[in-house]
This record gives C-alpha cells, structure tokens and sequence, in this order.
C-alpha cells in the first residue's frame, strides 16, 4: 500500500497534472481566467433564467448562491467523470510504451478537476459575500461532503475509464445518463418543489442530490431539504453513503482486473 | 539466481483478435447470443524460456512480426503474459522506447520534466541534471521552443539524452539506432561502451547486424513465435541469415535450388600472401599481409558486398573488419558462372597470436549473408617487440613535465 504513494508515482502524478494542466487552455487568449470565467457565465444565464425570468426559488434564503453551490458541485462531477473516462484510451501511447500504474492516470485527471472545483468553489465563496450570507458553523461538514463526491466520482471514473477501453459506446451511454441525472437531481429547482414525497424519497437515495442538498443546508441555509429530513431519520438515510462505497469498491475491483490487458485492448 | 537479471520460464502470449470492429456494445451483445466466437486466436509467442545473466548484452532477433516486440513489452511488463512467468532481478527501466509521453505542444524544457518523471525522477533530481541532459542533446538554443518545431533528429536526441540519465539495473533498448545521424550513433555506440564498463544488463532488439554482432555476447531468435536458437549471437545471426534466404527463396519460387546459402555463392581458396605474391601463412611483425578469395556466382546477385574480418583466436572481439561497402568499392551485378576476386592488404601491426580470417558475402544492404565461412583459415605473427596488447604499440612518446612550485 505505501508503494502507491512512492515519491516516484507522487512526482510522475503531478508531473501529469501540470501537463493537463498546461494544455488545457491552450492557444486562448485568457488562459487560466477560462477556469473561472466560464462557471460566473454559467452562473449569469442560469441566474437569469430561473432567478428572474421563471422565478423558481421564491421562497429558498439566499437561492442564487443555492444555485452557484450545486451547479458548482455537479460540474465537478461531470468533468471528472467525463475526462476520466478517456483518459486511458487518450493516454494510450504511455500505456502502449511504458510501465507505470495505470491508476495514476485516473488519479491525474481527477486531480485535475480537483483543482477546477477548488477555484469554482473561490466564486462561490465571493457570492457568499454579495449574498450576505451568514457564516454558518455546519460548514465544517463542507469539505468531507466533497469528499464523499471524489470518492463516488472516483469509482465512476475508474469503472468507466476501464470499460470505455472495451466499449467505446460507453461514451455516448455516460453523457446521455449525465443528461438524466441532471434533470434527476435538485440541482436548478429547490426539493420542496416536488411534493410527492415517495419521488423526493427516491430522488435523494443518488449520493449527488445528498450530497448537493447536504452542502447547501451546511454552507448556505438550513432551509435546504436534506436527506436526513426527507427520510425522517430512519435508516434509508445511509443508502446514499452505501452506495458510494460499493461503487469505489466495484469501480476499483473492476479496474485492476482489467488493467493488466489495456495494453493489448487500447 | 543471483548472476541471473532476467528468467523467462516457458513464456506464451495470445492476443484476440476481433473478427470484426468488436468495440461496441451491440456487437458484444450479439456475440453473445451468436456461439461463435467473435474473436481469432493469435499466438505471437509460444512458450520462450531463455536466461539474461548480469551484465551481458542480450540480443532480441527476429523478423517484422514475428514476436520480438511482445517479447519486449512482456519482458517491460507492458503487457501480462498468457502462460509463464518473467522473472527480473533488480529495476528496470520501465520503456522501451524513446521520448515516450513527448508531448508536442508543451516546450522541449517541459518534455524534459515529463519524460523524467515517467522515468522515475522528481522534479528536484530533474532540476539537477537539467544542464547535463541539455548540453548533451546540444539543443540550448531550442528550450523554449514548443516539440512541434524541432525536426525529428532533435527529439530523438533531446529523448536519448534524458533516457541515458536512467539509472537502472535493467535497460530495454528497441531499434533506437535505426534514427539519428552518424554522430548521433557515435554518441550511442559511445553510451553502449560505457553501459558495457558498468555492467549493465542490455537488452537490445534490432534488425541491424553490425551493431548486433559489436555489442551482444549473446542472444535469442524468434520467428513465427517461438524460440528458434538462443546462444552465442554469432549462431544466432547465422539461423537469422538462413531463415531469410529461405525466404527469399520462396519468393523467387522458380529457382528450385537447395535453400542453403551457398545456393547463391560460394567462396572459395582464401588465402594470405605477402607483398611478393607467394602464399604464406607466417608473416613477421610488420610484414604486409595481403588477404584473397574467391567467390563463385551461381545465381544472379545484384550490387553484393564482399568482406572480410580478422579475429585474434581465442578472442570473440574482431580486430579489423572491412567491407566493399565501407570502402565505396562498386559493385555490379553478376550472374552464374562469374567468379569476382577480393583482395585487401591488413595494416600489420599485430603482435605475436594466431588470427582467423572470415570472409563474408552479403546481399546489398547486408541483410542476407549469401555465404560466410567463420574459419576459413588463419596465419601468425611472430617477432614483434612489444607484447603488452593485441597491437604492438610503435607510437612515438614525448613526456613533459611542469614541477609544482614549493
């Protein structure tokens, strides 16, 4: 276990992550600015058409913030998975070629994202700000519900980043349930919004709407509908955080299993 | 075990090969439900065993395809064999290629951090050798510069500058030499030599018979597979030469000759004569030594390269060695019935020993030895006055001396 972390596969990890991190903006003009321009324009039309225009978070303290938060949350997760997911078969000359653990791969993509959340969550906290919004001390709870996110995106990410070397359909199967779940989660409309509550029940058992809902009630107002008050605190609660682990679990047992033939597959 | 840097033990490796573009899900599904396989069966090894001891140059040969690069990557642990095991003894580096992971948009001071941590080094201990790896490459100028804009000759040089840094027990080397100008193989061949001195295990995969024969003590030739000699490189290059003229030889399927070598040519009467022409095989200590053979053509060749190398006996380094194609001789073609003379005169300042004289016949581009006969004949030097080395040292010496100032 301690040879994953060898000062070896730390330095060839960051190494990594500063190639990605360097290519990626480019020959633009703006460069790194991308990485938070493009999250406050997302943020303007979204804000403008569900704040002003449709007017859904009447009644939600502090709604665009609550919006900025998990908008700001799943991009991660969508950036994670989906740059995860190519990033063997795009790294395939390295595999082809040399011997080193494949996971690191994964691993520096994820960490890329990382990075992008951690200057998302900067605009956010500006917006905390303008929003005069309280410090509340639940935001403690903040940083290990991202980590609840990383691990859940983690084991997506390796699942898909293996398979996608088999099927390359998977690309197109992943954006189109990215699709769904967007819609599935309360990321653009408050929980209370939906009043049936066997569907509020089912729509807080995936880990991204606990996890979303979670963050808002910890960072921005305690009138964010959590997992625990939908379920009124019976043990379903715990569903979310089972899931999580066993898809880690699952993504990284599959993973190994099939690392040994990327090689040959890619 | 402990002399031993790699052990193969009965190695095979299959890959399946889809019949059909078979990375969708419908065609899984349908192959599924369809009993067939949807996939050949393709063994491009079956069952290798061979040992590399420390510090030995070890050749790969084989044709194109016919598995030595899998043997590489499984020896690289790229690719995880089907059946048996490779077992390796000490680090190895991790790439058999040259500027693996070279990106051609960062700039070449970038690809110099990148290319060193997939090697294994720290950002700290890249920073340390920068110079080194840059002076080495003679790219200062060119920094800055994006990977895109160098030629190809200066990424093989700035990759091979940063390879070399590797310090490893093991060392994989695929075809680096088939890329680069003349000083660029001196620089290499000048790398082999230290490696060499050092005692690192080489293994080394090339279609390029001098280099193969200069560097390796020994080696193993594939063909279609499977393991067809391993030993000495001398056998191994001769198995190689005879398995490519037997391909030859089916090529041209209207020849029905017997597919040895010298189906093409033969060579005949070698002999040594002094400069007054008498044929002798005792020569004093800086005595000219006049080398002749003949060949006899029996098929038509195009362009040949006739040579010959002279060993000391006992001895498997060669102390001269020239060809028709390193003297720009020309060479014409020659059909059946032709018999061409090949004279050459040794520089003689070879100490007392017994030397070997093999003579050698190739095709054009020295791919195919026609006809070479390792023994052909031999002749001694006697009565020279210094003993110390192979070549009696007739240097003329001056000494100068400058005395500390106390």
């Amino acid at each position: 276990m301690r040879h994953i972390f060898s000062k070896k596969n730390r330095a060839l990890l960051a190494e990594l992550v500063r190639t990605d991190f360097k290519l990626r903006y480019q020959g633009s003009a703006l460069g790194y600015a991308w990485s938070l321009l493009r999250p406050l324009l997302l943020f303007i039309i979204l804000y403008l058409v569900f704040v002003k225009f449709l007017k859904i978070g009447n009644g939600v303290p502090h709604f665009p913030v609550y919006l900025l938060l998990g908008i700001v949350m799943w991009n991660f997760f969508l950036e994670m998975t989906v740059q995860s997911l190519g990033s063997i078969v795009g790294r395939g000359d390295l595999i082809r070629k040399i011997r080193i653990p494949r996971w690191i791969i994964v691993l520096s993509s994820s960490i890329s994202a990382l990075i992008n959340l951690f200057l998302n969550l900067l605009v956010v906290v500006i917006f905390l700000f303008i929003n005069h919004v309280d410090l509340l001390k639940t935001t403690l709870w903040l940083p290990l519900i991202l980590i609840e996110v990383y691990v859940f995106a983690l084991g997506i990410s390796l699942f898909l980043s293996a398979a996608f070397v088999k099927y390359r359909d998977i690309g197109y199967i992943w954006e189109v349930i990215l699709q769904a779940g967007f819609y599935l989660t309360p990321i653009l409309y408050p929980l209370a919004r939906i009043t049936n509550l066997t569907f509020q029940k089912l729509i807080m058992i995936n880990p991204m709407a606990q996890a979303i809902q979670d963050a808002r009630y910890s960072a921005i107002t305690h009138q964010s509908r959590t997992i625990y008050q939908v379920f009124e605190g019976g043990w379903y609660r715990f569903v979310p955080f089972v899931i999580v682990i066993l898809v880690f679990l699952l993504g990284l047992m599959y993973f190994r299993k099939e690392s040994k033939y990327f090689a040959e597959n890619i | 075990m402990d002399d031993i840097a790699i052990k193969v033990n009965s190695v095979s490796k299959t890959f399946k090969l889809p019949k059909e573009k078979h990375s969708s899900l419908k065609s899984a599904f349908i192959n599924v439900f369809r009993s067939g396989k949807g996939y050949d069966l393709q063994r491009a090894l079956d069952d290798v065993s061979f040992e590399i001891k420390k510090g030995e140059f070890f050749g790969i040969v084989g044709k194109n395809g016919s598995g030595k690069s899998t043997l590489l990557k499984l020896l690289a642990g790229i690719y995880t064999p089907t059946a048996g095991t490779v077992d390796v003894n000490g680090k190895l580096t991790p790439f058999i290629e040259l500027g693996v992971g070279f990106n051609a948009e960062l700039t070449g001071r970038e690809n110099v951090y990148l290319n060193g941590a997939l090697l294994g080094f720290s950002r700290k201990e890249m920073q340390a050798m920068y110079k080194d790896i840059v002076e080495f490459a003679e790219l200062k100028r060119f920094m800055d510069q994006k990977l895109k804009n160098y030629s190809s000759g200066m990424q093989v040089r700035l990759a091979f500058s940063i390879a070399i840094r590797a310090q490893s027990d093991v060392l994989l080397i695929d075809e680096v030499l088939a890329v680069g100008d003349a000083a660029f193989q001196t620089k290499c061949f000048n790398y082999f030599y230290e490696l060499k001195r050092k005692g690192t295990t080489v293994v080394f995969v090339s279609h390029d018979r001098a280099s193969l024969e200069q560097f390796c003590e020994r080696g193993i030739l594939i063909n279609e597979g499977k393991e067809v000699i391993s030993g000495s490189i001398k056998q191994v290059l001769q198995s190689y030469s005879s398995i490519v003229l037997n391909e030859l030889d089916k090529d041209t399927t209207k020849n029905k000759h017997d597919n040895n070598a010298s189906s093409y040519v033969s060579i005949k009467s070698v002999n040594s004569f002094s400069d007054k022409d008498e044929e002798k095989n005792k020569f004093n200590f800086g005595e000219t030594i006049r080398i002749r053979y003949e060949v006899a053509v029996h098929k038509k060749i195009t362009k040949p390269i006739l040579g010959v190398t002279v060993w000391q006996k006992n001895n498997d380094k060669a102390i001269f060695a020239t060809n028709t194609l390193i003297e720009g001789v020309n060479m014409a073609d020659y059909h059946p019935g032709d018999s061409i003379t090949f004279e050459t005169t040794l520089p003689n300042n070879l100490n007392d020993s017994e030397y070997i004289v093999e003579p050698a016949v190739a095709n054009e581009s020295a791919t195919v030895f026609y006809d070479q006969l390792p023994n052909a004949m031999s002749f001694f030097i006697d009565g020279s006055a210094n003993q110390h080395a192979i070549l009696s040292s007739i240097a003329p010496m001056s000494i100068k001396v400058r005395r500390s100032k106390k």
